[in-house]
């Protein structure tokens, strides 16, 4: 399974030791300059990760400017992007009418069908990988069912959706709901079977009720998998809320991509790729960290 | 005729894999009085977590059954608390709440809130964790945790305390402390425990009566030793009295000469 993505908090702890270090070298130093030291120490830390990044995107920058700046070039270089696109990246929320919109607006347009779609998702299938993990049955009959359903495209299920509920808002909620619910469900099922026997037997011996049981000791047993799975499932939901609004219309910035493509607005395309990329990471730290707040010391045993 | 506390009552227990089928436990009868402590010592993979998983009620026997106050024990229950190896604490929850959950489940109709929470820290006091009530399991120590979970279990004031080897993954020191606080609870709360354990010095220094099991399969009750030695009983002043180094010295014959571990566990 997916288990690699969770807790790489190494870099933070290693903070720690450097600061106790010189606490102990400086005995006499008065508390004042302690605090001086901790600010500088996370000023450097501060600086250890944005720095690198920065400079690869100058790079990039650099390059991309180089190579689309010659004559013939097919796409946009830098420099032309922020000089016919500049209102989309300084003014996110600019609002002049119906289609006339800040990017700003269309990423919460589409971020709101995410969070519909995948909220739905979070909830069915976490029922769902309850029942699978839980019911060796449930297991038999489902599990081979779910593993072919999950490897369908997202946009092939669009048709059939739009066939169904005759109308592309619900059938755009629809593709992100069945695109993101098989990790959760797989990961819910594979952390309710990876519950250790001893968590069982203490739920035998108190008599805990199913409901109890449920509540009290499988959701946080497994909720670090839980949340391997809702991570997996909100990026997924990202890639295919683009793909679908391209397809089915409305003012997302999957549409915003396609409309610009259909008046040639290159530059407007760039921005939106930027856009999508930065709300996409966002999403996937945002699970993380909800993860990992949620799921402090279960990990670590 | 005066009946038994805890009658384990001719118990067998057959495991079926595919179309494998292992005897573990063959036969297998002890009575145990009221407030008696008796341990189950024998070599490793004889059955003893076995038979003490259905006394707990979590495995059914095969043929035979347990009798706790004359009624039959055949689902697990709080009457019968495990304090189990390797400590089961529940890792999302504090030391405090692990304790409260059981308190909360077994007392939550007969006390009050403030009594459950007084209850609670009493029992955590009485393993002296008190101290530690809102750190997470991952923050105290192996010793520590495995006071939590004989306070969970003294918690739910069972009619008997079963330790699966509570002491086997702990340091000398870290274990004769814990040792020493076992045997002032049980001096003071007079709770009837059955303990596994390995060690033949443990089972000595705690047990009334030490129960020996042959080789698996089909693990019997080889002998049972009754250890005369009276409470309060002190480590340093046991190391030279006559009785407990022959108590020791049966049971050492009995682990190694006749009943010699033979294949490689
Ligand atoms: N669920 C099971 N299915 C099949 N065989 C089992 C099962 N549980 C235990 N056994 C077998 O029963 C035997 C006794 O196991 P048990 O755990 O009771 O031994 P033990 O005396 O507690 O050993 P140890 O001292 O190492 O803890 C072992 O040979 C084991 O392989
Ligand atoms: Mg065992």
């Amino acid at each position: 399974m997916t288990m690699a993505v969770r807790n790489t908090n190494m870099s933070d702890a290693k903070a720690i030791p450097t600061i106790a270090t010189k606490a102990v070298v400086l005995p006499f130093v008065p508390p004042k300059s302690q605090t001086g030291a901790r600010i500088r120490q996370m000023a450097i830390n501060i600086a250890t990760a944005v720095v690198p990044p920065l400079i690869t995107v100058a790079l990039i920058l650099i390059v991309w400017q180089i190579l689309c700046a010659r004559p013939g070039a097919t796409l946009p270089a830098p420099s032309v992007v922020w000089a016919e696109a500049n209102d989309l990246i300084v003014s996110p929320f600019f609002n002049f009418g119906s289609q006339d919109i800040g990017l700003g607006w269309r990423v919460l347009v589409s971020l709101q069908r995410v969070l519909v779609g995948f909220g739905l998702a979070a909830v069915v299938g976490i029922m769902l990988g309850t029942l699978v993990g839980q019911s060796v049955w449930a297991m038999r009959g489902l599990d081979p069912v779910f593993q072919v359903l999950r490897t369908v495209p997202p946009l092939a299920w669009l048709p059939i959706a739009l066939a169904a509920f005759r109308d592309s808002q619900p059938s755009a909620i629809f593709v992100i709901f069945i695109t993101s619910i098989w990790p959760v469900i797989i990961n819910t099922a594979v952390g309710i079977r990876n519950i250790p026997q001893d968590y069982r037997n203490v739920a035998l011996v108190l008599r805990l009720n199913a409901f109890e049981y449920f509540a009290k000791i499988m959701v946080p047993a497994a909720a670090p998998y839980i949340f391997t799975g809702l991570r997996i499932g909100i990026g997924l939901s990202w890639l295919a809320i683009v793909a679908a609004e391209m397809l089915t219309g409305g003012v997302g910035i999957g549409f915003f991509i396609w409309d610009a493509w259909n008046s040639s607005r290159l530059p407007d395309i760039v921005v939106a790729l930027i856009y999508i990329g930065v709300v996409g990471f966002m999403l996937d730290r945002l699970v993380s960290l909800i993860g990992r707040l949620a799921t402090r010391g279960v990990a670590v045993n | 005729m005066n009946r038994p506390y805890l009658k384990i009552d001719q118990v067998s227990k057959v495991f079926n894999r595919g179309s494998m089928s292992t005897e573990v436990l063959k036969d297998i009868s002890l009575d145990i009085e009221r407030g008696e402590f008796v341990s189950i010592i024998g070599h490793s993979g004889c059955g003893k977590s076995t038979l003490l998983n259905i006394i707990a009620g979590l495995t059914p026997a095969t043929i035979g059954g347990i009798l706790l106050e004359d009624r039959e024990v055949n689902s697990p229950g709080p009457d019968r608390a495990v304090v189990f190896q390797n400590h089961s604490l529940l890792p999302w929850l504090t030391v405090y709440d692990n304790v409260r959950l059981a308190v909360d489940k077994v007392f939550g109709r007969q006390k009050s809130r403030a009594e459950r929470h007084a209850w609670t820290m009493h029992n955590l006091d009485l393993v002296q964790m008190g101290h530690a009530a809102d750190k997470r399991p991952s923050e105290v120590s192996g010793g520590m945790k495995q006071r939590v979970g004989i306070a969970r279990a003294l918690a739910m004031e069972p009619k008997v305390l079963l330790l699966d080897e509570p002491f086997g993954a702990l340091d000398a020191l870290t274990r004769a402390h814990l040792q020493d606080s076992v045997m002032q609870i049980h001096a003071t709360l007079g709770n009837t425990v059955i303990m596994i354990t390995h060690d033949v010095d443990e089972a000595v220094l705690l047990s009334d009566r030490i129960v020996m099991m042959t080789n698996g399969p089909s693990a019997r009750v080889g002998e049972v030793l009754t250890v005369p030695l009276a409470r309060p009983r002190k480590r340093l002043e046991l190391v030279t009295n006559a009785t407990y180094t022959k108590s020791r010295e049966s049971v050492l014959k009995f682990l190694y000469e006749r009943h010699q571990f033979v294949e490689a566990a």
